[in-house]
């Protein structure tokens, strides 16, 4: 409230001085064009692209994190290229190139640091996040100590701390950063086979990896992480043939409605639910294909779903209290990504194949607008700034 | 006068079959496609790998045509990657693996 008074008198400070470009950034976010190595900055009051932005690299599986203040997104792009994007600006602050081969990122509980998660060489690279300083790398050694890791489904937690997830190794691992030249890292061995990716509750507290070579999910309390992990959903579709998997599960925008979670199943057209008050399995909803991204319309029953190929151009819409699927679109092919506006009421879709982003309205379901983009991909919106584990 | 039958019934059908040995040229510009973006959720846009291993030529360099083929084909066991028979047909799946081998250019 403070901070928006202060804005107010600020802006009326420049208005009166002759300059009308002052604004906040909530309304902000960025759009990945994975093809050209550009993301647009895009604002979601008005659904307008405000600028373009290249020379990103290889933006081929590329998210983002903002800053706390919400002006600034850091990139993650494949070929290991970090990036400091201005959102006011439209332009890029600082770029590194800090691996090989890279999947993701994430920014501390006090916004100081950055960490990459690192396919090649595997790891995690910390970074001062003002400045893009190296301050440290993990390397996610295992077995005799000079095999390295995958490194997934790394996230941000709170008390300082960062938690990941190897690939090959079927580890978790948490780094206290409180010494951030000096992470103390603490593993947890033979979670489960190939964690692809992980999530942690909005409330900081469980972490969950997905596994891709067996069944279930690896979980961390992290209140209790002396309890160790466990496996939830172990028996999920024991004995039951697998469908072929065209694009890997994403957990990261993962929905909690109630004491009720909603997960992609792994070779099956199904989203698992699970109830958080015991960790069991408390539904399998039939979808129309294997499901990527599971993310809660934040201000209602409804959970959307969207789905690798060869079904990618469809999304579904569940209601949580029947575990129904209330809704099946058709915004087009390849739509690869979902992210919904702070509030819920709208939601933008990338649709690959069309080279545009459609913005859907929640409530009535239709599409109220469209943008031209290339190719898009991932679309991250400030209020990330402000959200544990995103 | 059977015999004669079969020749002329076959002719068309090796006509077919000489016209499919390789995909249409719209075909061909789908699978770069789907090689690309779709392939490229694992293996990387640019091809220079991700979760799966690149498929850049000088990664695949010594690796029979025929294996290439089979991993596509049927997907290999234990890994992510999955049979694709079930969305690409054989002659398909032949010319992407030729592509691969002979070093796929980046836009």
């Amino acid at each position: 409230m403070r901070s928006d008074l202060l804005a107010i008198s600020l802006s009326g400070l420049l208005l009166t001085s002759g300059c009308t470009t002052l604004r906040g950034t909530g309304d902000m976010g960025i759009v990945v064009e994975r093809a050209d190595g550009r993301v647009k900055v895009v604002e979601h009051t008005g659904n307008t692209e405000l600028a373009s932005i290249s020379g990103l690299g290889d933006l081929s599986h590329a998210s983002a994190v903002y800053s706390r203040d919400g002006r600034y997104a850091y990139v993650f792009g494949r070929d290991g290229g970090l990036t400091k994007i201005d959102l006011l600006k439209g332009a890029i602050v600082k770029r590194v190139m800090q691996s090989g081969n890279s999947i993701g990122g994430a920014i501390s509980q006090d916004g100081k640091l950055i960490a990459v998660s690192n396919y090649e060489p595997g790891g995690v690279n910390i970074f001062d996040a003002e400045s893009l300083q190296l301050i440290a790398e993990i390397p996610a050694t295992y077995d005799d100590g000079t095999a390295r890791s995958k490194v997934v489904g790394l996230v941000d937690a709170p008390k300082d701390r960062f938690v990941f997830s190897l690939y090959e190794a079927g580890e978790i691992w948490v780094a206290d950063v409180t010494q951030p030249e000096n992470p103390a890292i603490t593993r947890y061995r033979d979670v489960g086979k190939q964690p692809y990716d992980a999530l942690l509750t909005p409330d900081g507290r469980y972490y969950m990896a997905g596994l891709f070579g067996e069944d279930g999910l690896a979980m961390l309390d992290l209140w209790h992480p002396e309890r160790g992990v466990t496996r939830i959903l172990p028996d999920y579709g024991r004995g039951e043939e697998k469908l072929p998997v065209y694009k890997m599960p994403h957990l990261e925008g993962w929905a909690i409605a109630g004491n009720t979670a909603f997960v992609p199943a792994v070779g099956r057209y199904e989203v698992l639910v699970i109830d958080f008050s015991n960790f069991s399995e408390k539904a399998r909803i039939p979808v129309h294909g294997q499901p990527i991204f599971v993310m809660a319309q934040p201000a209602s029953s409804q959970v959307w779903v969207n789905f690798a190929m060869p079904n990618n151009d469809t999304v579904q819409v569940i209601d949580t209290e029947t575990f129904q699927v209330i809704k099946t679109l058709k915004p087009g092919p390849a739509v690869l990504h979902m992210e919904f506006t702070p509030r819920g009421e709208r939601v933008w879709m990338s649709v690959r194949d069309d080279d545009r982003i459609a913005v859907y309205d929640t409530t009535s379901f239709e599409q109220t607008t469209q943008l031209p983009v290339d190719k898009p991909s991932g679309i991250f919106f400030s209020t990330r700034a402000h959200n544990i584990g995103l | 006068m059977f015999l004669i039958l079969i020749v002329l019934l076959s002719l068309p059908v090796m006509d077919v079959v000489a016209d499919s040995s390789i995909p249409t040229a719209k075909r061909q510009g789908e699978l770069l496609h789907l090689l690309r973006h779709d392939c490229g959720s694992c293996h990387g846009m640019t091809l220079q790998g991700g979760l799966g291993p690149a498929l850049t030529q000088e990664a695949l360099a010594g690796k029979p045509m025929e294996y290439l083929y089979l991993t596509v084909r049927d997907g290999h066991p234990d890994t992510p990657m999955p049979p694709w028979r079930g969305l690409l047909d054989d002659t398909e799946i032949r010319w992407l693996v030729t592509q691969l081998m002979q070093g796929v250019q980046n836009p």
